[in-house]
């Protein structure tokens, strides 16, 4: 089994309108169906809310107001799960009812 | 095995490469697990068929010779690593080693389909998959694939390293996949598959019209999944499309190496056999519901073919087939070639507003053939003064030599 990282993406506009308490119908029954491959996941604040920190490359920072990379579409939250490989990976993937898609990034084993 | 004598071993070695890599190295990822040590085992193999069927004899089936010597190989060579405790990342898991043991009847499982997909696996770039393809199953060198596309060799070397480290990385499956996503990934094989044909058919960039041995490779690939499927329609449909189209391949280039449109080709110098065998196939491919999009071109290609001549081309049925394509394929390049089958159906006046239309479309912008077919219809129109600037606008935008001779002939043979 491999773990991989399922970032989701939603229209900042969009993501804004959505903030709720709760969580959405949509996900709660996907949360529920792949409950077995789950390991963790959280939604985020909207991005107007991120802090990024740059190297300088003289052993100092800077740090900005905003996301790192600034686009229409937005990180909105993550789920970390377990999958034989990549073909599952997708298709739970698929699943995801996020806003805009999703990005799958397979999680490096470093000891 | 009686011994040999060095030129028929290079030529008997020579042979297995280009008959038996793929299988070779399929069978032998099933014992590494992962890509790299596998092409290595399998090299080095190959190289001692060089040294030991002189002295030995050529094996009767030198393809289960170099398995056996590949994965005694790769086993030697995981043997190691494993005391090294490298964590690898593995195609396969611990579990599924030794599953690849020859089978009941002594002989080595075909693992050729399961690389196929593997190396057309939709997470990987397209052209990573036709390069990886080249590479893994026909085992072109890395030197050829990048001549074959036309790019530097490290360019090339940087694509194929990217793409296996993410087939290790993100564990893409070494699996045919299940059959409720057989036909779409299956359309994707053959995409990659046809796209090395065309490549080979008429070469984007260079001196000559055609690169035959890409060409080649194309035909075989579709052959191979031909043998390893042999009901699919899908698969016939593009063997068919491959044997139809190449059927006129030696009458498009004249004694002086010229291009010949299809409406001046000799067409006893069709292959009809290859043309016989592609009618069947595609006969085949058409029985299945909904037909591919491959059956459709082969369809179109076959009315070429079935006509004596350029005058009696049944263009109405072409323009029927384009129809169809266009419904459920929608994409620029069908609509230009459409518009082509319009103009010679109905009237040159409505093909050429048709191509007309297509100025827009911004994945023509570059595209040589939208003004090319302009032009034609311009001076079948009679209207020469606007077909000089559709042919010099083609010209400007070829990147072939034979291509552009011959848009060059016919613009400097425009009357005025």
């Amino acid at each position: 089994m491999s773990k991989y990282l399922i970032l989701i993406f939603q229209d900042e506009a969009v993501a804004r309108q959505a903030e709720g308490e709760s969580i959405s119908p949509g996900y709660q029954e996907f949360m529920q169906r792949r409950n077995g491959s789950l390991l963790s996941g959280a939604a985020l604040h909207p991005a107007s809310t991120a802090t990024s920190i740059r190297r300088d490359g003289s052993g100092g920072f800077s740090v900005t107001d905003g996301p790192f990379a600034e686009s229409k579409e937005v990180l909105g939250g993550y789920f970390l799960i377990e999958a034989a490989d990549l073909d599952e990976a997708l298709e739970i993937a698929k699943e995801v009812p996020a806003g805009v898609g999703v990005e799958v990034r397979p999680v490096r084993v470093v000891s | 095995m009686s011994p040999a004598a060095s030129s028929e071993v290079a030529a008997a070695v020579a042979d297995a490469h280009r008959r038996e890599w793929a299988f070779v190295l399929a069978a032998t990822v099933r014992v590494t697990g992962d890509i790299d040590t596998a092409e290595e085992a399998v090299q080095d193999a190959y190289a001692s068929a060089l040294s030991t069927w002189g002295p030995r004899g050529i094996p009767k089936n030198p393809g289960a010779w170099l398995t056996v010597a590949a994965r005694r190989r790769a086993l030697d060579m995981h043997r190691r690593a494993a005391t090294e405790r490298r964590a690898l990342p593995k195609l396969l898991a611990p579990g599924d080693f030794g599953q690849g043991e020859p089978d009941r009847d002594g002989g080595v499982p075909d693992d050729r389909l399961r690389l196929i997909f593997t190396c057309s696996h939709p997470a990987l770039a397209p052209e990573a998959q036709v390069a990886l393809t080249l590479r893994l199953l026909c085992g072109l060198s890395t030197a050829d694939v990048a001549r074959a596309f036309l790019v530097p060799e490290p360019t090339m070397a940087a694509r194929i390293t990217r793409a296996k480290k993410k087939i290790a990385a993100a564990r893409i499956p070494y699996r045919i996949p299940a059959a409720s996503e057989l036909r779409e990934r299956l359309d994707g094989v053959l995409s990659v598959v046809y796209l090395v044909y065309t490549t080979g058919h008429t070469a984007p960039v260079g001196g000559s019209l055609m690169r035959r041995d890409l060409a080649e490779r194309g035909h075989e690939l579709a052959r191979m999944l031909r043998v390893l499927l042999p009901d699919n329609g899908d698969i016939a449909g593009l063997l068919a499309l491959i044997l139809l189209t190449d059927a006129r391949s030696a009458a498009r280039l004249d004694e002086h190496r010229e291009m010949v449109l299809m409406e001046h080709q000799d067409r006893s110098k069709w292959d009809q056999s290859a043309i016989t065998e592609g009618l069947a196939l595609l006969r085949e491919a058409l029985s299945l519901r909904p037909p591919s999009r491959f059956a459709l071109l082969a369809a179109i290609a076959a009315v070429h073919d079935e006509s004596t001549s350029w005058s009696g081309t049944d263009w109405q049925e072409i323009f029927g087939l384009y129809n169809l394509l266009l419904e459920k394929w929608p994409s620029p390049v069908v609509r230009l070639n459409r518009a082509i089958a319009l103009g010679f159906a109905v009237g040159y006046a409505e093909g050429l507003a048709e191509l007309d239309a297509l100025g827009t479309e911004p994945m023509l912008a570059r595209y040589p053939y939208l003004a090319a077919a302009r032009a034609d219809f311009l001076v079948r129109l009679g209207r020469f003064e606007e077909a000089r600037g559709a042919f010099e606008e083609a010209l400007i935008l070829t990147e072939n030599d034979t291509e552009r001779r011959f848009l060059q002939a016919r613009l400097s043979g425009l009357a005025g």
